[in-house]
């Protein structure tokens, strides 16, 4: 209870309420008033709070296991002062913008994420934020759809298989089919595939992602952007770990009309999943069709600068069921965590951990390639992640780590039936040669061991 | 000393001198010498900045953005309540912060358990089923109710149902989201007691009818005492009920939408339950759903078996995953902690002071204001400044716009948009007897300014760092990035 009524306060506004009780103003007809008793969790005093939640947080050993973990969620550096700053309650207790005059802080500083987005991505303009990676790719298609008409998609199996699973869930409801393009065996999507497909003129985009699930970069070929130039599909570049923009050319660079992207990686705690910060970032000619809110720059009557968010008529509190989407909150928050981060880290902070992540995902490849039984499966170039066949079933693999405390990637039989002896194996700038070591070493025991079946 | 009020703050871009850079990492090789030169991205065009420069940045935006933590906050139909900090202590521990979403379900049990028990909690407040964790917000479930119900018809062929009825007074996002299921929307005009009349959805409703969204109480904060006789005709039509759960502080321990007959519903509990909105998002919006349509869930779902628990993903009829991973974990967290500080007696004492403030408020403001609606609302209430209008031509807005300048965040404008300059005031029960005086006399300061010096009023907020903004250009010339 986090009230502040006395009561003597709760007697005095009844009476100027002019009602005999608080079940008077709260009355509701007899037939639907609640009897039941209620099943809920039991009120404690707040230092009791705290201890049952260390009781929950005691059952997360994984914390504390050495995680080789990514696929779309990433362990990075993020500098103290970046909580110092965002968990300020002026940012944390603010709702949307919309009263201008007192929100000019937040206002500025959803422009400067915008900024930030489009720096990196090499795009026009970005959007105030959406959900996350995945709700953007799908928001993304939803643009492509408006902008062609046509009712089909096509997306690379090597983008990350929730965001498809979030494409194909949003996609049912629009009755919209969406196809997938199988990959080579170097982990890379087929773009003669991807250029064959598109040449009919029937989809409205399709969607790549790189570095791709596997890690591998995987940039459409000379050939594929020019059948998706001709047939006027619109290309979507899915980003799922934006720290490889500091790398890696940008999705501008070979034609993405609108990028997807989550931002968890910049300063954004994995926790289990979200509060991710997801973006959509497009050229100018998508500047109607982006879902979500935008901070302009403007002037107020006095002609001094202000910012404010604006065409807000694309919006669901405008326009309703004609709107671009119907995403009202989205994950400002993050967003701000995110434009801290880069603000901190700037152009030599990046590069620097852009650089270790490729070091260091070097050095976790050889040392798990000289484990006598595993290989790794692609020879096309990565950025922090990457795929290690480890010649039997991943998921026993990956237990048997389990007991040496190690978690040690992804299990792609998962998602992809055809590599279930192969692991997604992840190492960031945090990862250190002890880890790499233990996971070697571990590997090799595990491995040794023969096979149960 | 911060920077004066009057002086612009120049953006982060404009700060950064190259060199100027922290070192929380050791110095990185070339990039070529990891990958092929046509693949490494040639500039990055960041600034480089101090930290202390990017602390004084930032700190300088938070003293131009209001918070609740700076004052009372009374946006209609946003439930700004106090955010408990010791919700972010918890959230902040490494074992939930740092738990990576692939994490095993054996070495992940706590969060597990919390969502689990966050899970089993709503539903018994909320008389549901079940509850998927998995929409990031209230629209994001209103798509994800929305999903389920066309399956659900579909499976049933009865594809012919593709129409969503919505009141006029719902909020945006319900029509939106009808949209993005391929519905069409039947908007239903509120009658003069300003709540939906069963004799008009006994005239929509019908074998064509897929959903109706109703918000209860609405957003007048007056509560459909009908919606009983609402569930049953759209029941026989047979359709399906959504309940908006924007409102729910409303409600608790008072009635439960299972009981008054919906299928399906939301709660956003970064209203009801605390979690801070930090300036528009994150969200979190479970999604409830009635025993039949459990199975239709989002994946993946957290399922108990015996002492454990794990993510369940093999759900053949589910309509899918909603996001990249399980849940806004970090808010049902938060969300479960609130729940822990209430328990059953707390969060029916939560809708009764919410109830009581906004009653109180309504009556002192109904002694300057009109009150359209004039009854006992439930924890919001609407005033209109028509007559201002008419008679100073002070609207709404101007009202907004002046209570900035004595230190409170204006209230919902414009919404609902069936009252004519409509201000849609919600307290929240979190707020003092005081501050609700206080707020009182501001608003009657303002109506009396209104009436003796109104030209005055047009150019507030003076106190501000901006003035009014001019919303035109912004959209006429849209500027929404920095250039070099």
């Amino acid at each position: 209870m986090y009230a502040p009524h006395t009561p003597r306060d709760v007697e005095q506004m009844l009476e100027a309420v002019g009602a005999a009780s608080l079940d008077d103003l709260l009355r509701v007809p007899d037939a639907i008033a609640l009897k039941a008793k209620l099943d809920v969790v039991p009120a404690l005093p707040e230092y009791l709070i705290q201890r049952r939640f260390s009781q929950f947080a005691e059952k997360n050993a994984g914390v504390a296991y050495r995680s080789f973990l990514g696929a779309g969620a990433y362990r990075h550096y993020a500098p103290p002062a970046i909580a110092a700053l965002a968990m300020r309650g002026e940012f944390l207790t603010a709702y949307t913008p919309y009263q201008a005059e007192v929100s000019q802080g937040y206002l500025q500083a959803i422009y400067e994420w915008q900024t930030y987005i489009c720096l990196l991505t090499g795009m026009e303009l970005a959007n105030a934020s959406v959900y996350d990676g995945a709700t953007a790719l799908a928001e993304a298609a939803i643009m492509a759809l408006g902008a062609t008409g046509r009712q089909r998609v096509l997306v690379s199996s090597a983008v990350h298989p929730n965001y498809r699973g979030v494409l194909r869930t949003y996609c049912d409801g629009l009755d919209v089919v969406v196809d997938e393009i199988p990959f080579t065996n170097d982990g890379t999507t087929d773009w003669a595939a991807v250029a064959a497909a598109v040449a009919g003129g029937e989809y409205a985009a399709v969607a790549v992602q790189s570095p791709n699930f596997f890690g591998n970069v995987d940039t459409p070929s000379q050939q594929a952007r020019e059948a998706i130039a001709q047939s006027s599909t619109v290309p979507i570049g899915v980003v799922a770990e934006a720290l490889s923009l500091a790398a890696l050319a940008p999705p501008s660079s070979w034609g993405a009309q609108i990028v997807a992207g989550e931002a968890q990686s910049f300063g954004v705690a994995q926790a289990y999943g979200g509060p991710y910060a997801g973006f959509i970032a497009s050229t100018q000619e998508h500047l109607r069709r982006i879902p979500g809110r935008l901070a302009g720059k403007t002037v107020d009557h006095a002609g001094r600068t202000a910012y404010v968010l604006t065409l807000q008529a694309r919006e669901q509190h405008i326009r309703r069921e004609r709107a671009t989407s119907n995403i009202c909150t989205n994950q400002a928050h993050c967003a701000l965590i995110a434009t801290i981060y880069l603000a901190l880290m700037g152009k030599t902070g990046l590069r620097d951990a852009a650089a270790l992540n490729l070091a260091r995902s070097r050095e976790l490849a050889s040392a798990v390639a000289n484990v006598p039984g595993v290989r790794l499966k692609h020879t096309a170039p990565f950025f922090n992640e990457f795929v290690a066949d480890v010649g039997r079933p991943a998921g026993e693999v990956l237990s048997a780590l389990q007991r040496h405390e190690i978690l040690g990637g992804v299990d792609l039989g998962r998602f992809y039936p055809e590599l279930s002896t192969c692991v997604l194996v992840t190492a960031t700038e945090l990862t250190t040669t002890g880890d790499i070591d233990a996971l070697a070493r571990a590997l090799t025991e595990v491995l040794h061991v023969p096979a149960a079946v | 000393m911060s920077r004066p009020p009057s002086e612009a703050i120049p953006l982060i871009f404009e700060l950064g001198q190259e060199g100027r850079a922290n070192r929380y990492l050791e110095r990185g090789k070339p990039l070529e010498s990891f990958l092929p030169k046509a693949i490494v991205r040639e500039d990055l065009p960041l600034p480089d900045n101090s930290e202390l420069d990017v602390v004084r940045h930032y700190t300088q935006l938070s003293h131009r953005t209001f918070g609740i933590d700076l004052g009372f906050y009374p946006l209609g139909s946003c439930t700004m309540k106090y955010n408990p900090r010791v919700n972010d202590a918890i959230v902040a521990r490494r074992e939930f912060s740092d738990l990576h979403p692939y994490t095993p379900d054996e070495l992940a049990q706590g969060a597990l358990e919390v969502m689990y028990e966050l899970e089993r909690s709503l539903s018994s407040l909320f008389g549901m089923a079940a509850f998927s964790l998995n929409p990031s917000a209230g629209a994001h479930a209103e798509l994800g109710a929305l999903l389920i119900a066309k399956k659900y018809f579909k499976e049933r062929g009865e594809t012919r149902r593709d129409k969503v009825i919505v009141p006029d007074t719902a909020h945006g996002t319900n029509p939106a989201s009808a949209a993005m299921c391929g519905f069409k929307v039947i908007s239903l005009p509120s009658d003069a007691r300003g709540r939906v009349d069963v004799d008009e959805i006994r005239k929509v409703a019908n074998d064509e009818t897929a959903v109706c969204m109703m918000t209860n109480p609405n957003t007048l904060g007056l509560f459909e005492e009908q919606i009983a006789e609402i569930a049953a005709v759209v029941h026989d039509a047979g359709g399906l009920m959504y309940y908006d759960g924007a409102n729910a502080n409303a409600i608790m321990g008072y009635a439960r939408p299972g009981d008054m007959g919906f299928d399906l519903m939301h709660l956003n509990t970064h209203k009801t339950f605390t979690i801070p909105h930090g300036g528009g998002g994150a969200g979190h919006g479970p999604l409830g759903v009635a025993a039949h349509l459990v199975e239709y869930l989002p994946t993946p779902v957290v399922v108990r078996d015996g002492p454990s628990f794990h993510l369940d993903f093999d759900r053949p009829k589910s309509i899918g995953p909603m996001r990249s991973f399980w849940s806004n974990f970090a808010h049902a967290v938060r969300a479960l902690a609130y729940l822990y500080a209430n328990g059953e007696e707390g969060l029916k004492r939560v809708s009764q002071l919410a109830v009581l403030n906004a009653n109180y408020v309504r009556v002192k403001v109904a002694e300057f204001l009109e009150t359209p609606y004039p009854e006992n609302c439930r924890h919001e209430f609407v005033a209109s400044a028509q007559r201002l209008k008419k008679e100073h031509g002070v609207r709404a807005l101007d009202i907004a716009k002046a209570l900035l300048d004595h230190g409170y965040m204006a209230p919902t404008v414009y919404f609902p948009l069936i009252v004519p300059e409509c201000l849609m005031i919600e307290p929240t029960e979190t707020e003092s007897k005081e501050t609700l005086d206080g707020f009182v006399e501001a608003l009657r300061a303002i109506v009396i300014a209104a009436q003796t010096d109104p030209a005055a009023l047009l150019e507030a907020p003076v106190t501000t760092p901006v003035g009014r903004v001019d919303e035109t250009l912004a959209a006429r010339k849209p500027d929404l990035r920095w250039k070099n």
